[in-house]
């Protein structure tokens, strides 16, 4: 395994958090209370703070004197490794939740396994990581029964974003050749180990939210390969603005 | 529909020794809300390692009224209060 | 009650005051001293979460990631502030969402600075440093005020709000010390957010129509004119240091009063700002209306989500 190797590996987790943590940030001071704007605040900034701790390792890694900024604002499209459901937009509070939940229940078995990495830093990272996702999916799965058991349109809200986002969970356990090639090493993780799991405590959450489980056949991946949806783009737009617009300086 | 989320008193201790104070009030529809809120609102710096909530409604006041009959004739009870009592100053420990 | 008895308690009241005693929720307190607080409170209340909408604007662009961290802890805190403000309000028998509707009809007011827009990111570095820095002139004073909850909710505020000046003012001296685009950057918000930062302190003491009965209930320690000029002095040698201008050609040092002489003030266009024409007044109300008639439907759920588990409880207790 090379160096490069590792820090594809580590863009594939880290980017979530970048995208997730930038769409939560989004909706800083819009929310349907202040209680939960407050609280979808923390969330984003756990996942800011993951991000950070990340593209630090990726930047020593990488040496040449890059920064973190680099790595996260400097990045052609092509190169950013989050999955697509992280990148979808905030359509309303269901969407916001759905999207949570679904990513937060995988992200914590992610971080259990990446505990045991081979690779100390990341493991540290996950290590720590691991506090502040457990109460991000308690939070959104408190949510989603909320809004699932609620009233008669927050079920139908938050079951269209269920439904809609459901065909973007399949590529949270796609292996990339990469991700093979140091999960091999012992470093990285077997995200297919996970699937059951993951399925399993979906659906537990959304039945006690009287909510129906989908059933697709036709899932969307890509992400993991660079290759994301078209809102993206402007999502980057939005990242990116300064340091695109005013190169090489110091903020 | 008109439904606002009632009002919770929040109660935080800051460390294991010392009491639950009251640090403020927020609003959540159920306790369970009410506990993640205040952790959200009132521990972002680290401020509390256990939380208790209340709903406001629960909580019976004393009328300020009332001050007089319930707390003046406790001040004149000046024998509860150490000083009350006249030792010489050989008397050590005491 | 007869007026002799209110007359009575009235002075009673106002002795405790004068004694820095504090009032608190369930103490009698006149009706005038109720709604003055209820207005002032809720109107610091409501500049808290209106305020978050500008420096919001950015959250998404910040230029680093220490920045942008840095940013959303700040709005949120602000969000938080907001809330121990409406709580401190609340106590003297008036819900949030009556404060929210008086805010949405556009009968309460907020601080009128954050109707300037945000235009460059130097502006974060502006609001920061300039007008928290004038707010905290404001705040100081009220950690001791007579009112009991309010007083408490400014500790808090206070104690929280000290990074956030300083990280306003870290903004501002990066970018002076950059590039010449960035200084430039960091002139041009100075210059759009100085006199704005001045008028948010409050129109002369000639004009004022508070100032009197407020000091009396220490609501105000300091005049509008004391606290502005406190804020120049302190704010000038600032800019000075990070080589930047005050965009004003009166001002001077004088050596006899100790403090700094300074220009005309826009009163015309404070005034016209106050009473709803500011650049962003009307897209800081929808924002707010959007945000909160957006919400409902998700306020309404948690609600009956809590009524059908409080039954289902009941039940099961059967």
């Amino acid at each position: 395994m090379k160096n490069e190797n590792l820090v594809q590996y580590i863009y594939g987790i880290a980017d979530n958090a970048l995208i997730l943590g930038q769409r939560l940030s989004e909706l800083c001071g819009h929310g349907p209370s202040l209680e939960t704007d407050i609280a979808g605040t923390n969330m984003a900034l756990d996942l800011l703070g993951q991000t950070r701790s990340y593209y630090q390792y990726v930047a020593s890694l990488v040496g040449e004197g890059k920064t973190e900024d680099d790595i996260a604002f400097l990045r052609t499209e092509r190169q950013y490794k989050n999955v697509l459901l992280v990148e979808q937009p905030n359509r309303h509070f269901g969407y916001v939740i759905a999207r949570q939940f679904l990513f937060d229940v995988f992200h914590l078995l992610l971080l259990q396994e990446l505990q045991r990495s081979e690779d100390e830093t990341l493991a540290a990272i996950a290590k720590k990581g691991i506090k502040e996702v457990s109460y991000h999916r308690r939070f959104s799965s408190d949510w989603i029964k909320r809004l699932g058991d609620g009233t008669e349109e927050s079920h139908q809200k938050v079951q269209e974003a269920i439904n809609d986002l459901w065909r973007f969970t399949d590529e949270l356990f796609h292996m990339t050749e990469n991700d093979m090639i140091v999960a091999d090493e012992g470093v990285g993780i077997d995200v297919k180990q996970l699937r059951e799991d993951y399925y399993r405590i979906v659906k537990e959450v959304l039945e006690e939210a009287t909510l129906t489980v989908p059933e697709i056949k036709y899932f969307q991946k890509g992400g993991k390969q660079g290759i994301h949806g078209e809102h993206m783009g402007y999502l980057l737009s939005d990242l990116q603005y300064m340091q695109r617009t005013y190169p090489n300086m110091k903020w | 529909m008109k439904n606002n989320w009632p009002l919770w008193e929040v109660f935080v201790r800051s460390k294991n020794g010392l009491e639950h104070r009251h640090f403020g009030s927020l609003h959540a529809a159920d306790a369970e809300m009410a506990l993640e809120n205040a952790r959200d609102v009132y521990t972002r710096r680290s401020e509390g390692v256990s939380i208790w909530v209340v709903e406001s409604k629960n909580i019976t006041a004393s009328n300020p009224d009332n001050n007089g009959e319930l707390f003046e004739p406790a001040q004149d009870k000046i024998y509860r209060h150490p000083t009350f009592y006249d030792l010489p100053d050989e008397v050590k420990h005491m | 009650m007869s007026e002799k008895e209110i007359k009575n308690l009235e002075e009673i009241f106002e002795q405790k005051i004068a004694r820095d005693e504090k009032i608190e929720p369930k103490d009698w307190m006149p009706e005038k001293y109720r709604k003055t607080h209820i207005r002032q409170i809720s109107q610091h209340a409501h500049s808290e979460i209106v305020g978050m909408l500008p420096e919001g604007n950015w959250i998404t662009r910040a230029p680093s990631l220490r920045r942008k961290v840095a940013l959303l802890a700040k709005v949120q805190d602000e969000a938080g502030h907001g809330l121990y403000l409406y709580s401190a309000c609340e106590t003297l028998g008036i819900s949030r969402d009556e404060l929210y509707n008086q805010l949405h009809t556009g009968k309460a007011k907020y601080s009128s600075i954050f109707n300037y827009p945000t235009i460059t990111w130097a502006d974060i570095g502006a609001i920061g440093w300039l007008v928290d820095g004038a707010a905290i002139i404001n705040q100081v004073p009220l950690c001791s005020t007579s009112y009991g909850p309010y007083a408490r909710a400014m500790i808090r505020v206070c104690k929280e709000e000290s990074f956030h000046q300083r990280q306003g003012f870290e903004i501002m001296m990066t970018l002076a010390n950059g590039t010449p685009e960035q200084k430039e950057m960091a002139q041009d918000a100075l210059n759009r957010w100085w006199w704005p930062s001045l008028m948010m302190l409050g129109p002369t003491d000639a004009e004022s129509v508070h100032t009197a009965q407020s000091m009396k209930w220490k609501l105000k320690r300091k005049t509008n004119d004391e606290l502005r000029q406190q804020f120049i002095d302190q704010t000038v040698p600032q800019a000075d240091l990070i080589g930047l201008t005050v965009p004003d050609p009166d001002l001077k040092w004088n050596e006899e009063t100790g403090h700094y002489d300074f220009g005309e003030i826009d009163w015309e266009e404070f005034w016209q700002v106050v009473k709803g024409h500011g650049p962003c007044n009307k897209e800081r109300m929808n924002a707010r209306v959007n945000a909160w008639e957006k919400g409902e439907w998700v306020r309404d759920a948690a609600m009956a989500y809590a009524k059908k588990q409080e039954d289902k409880k009941l039940r099961e207790a059967i």
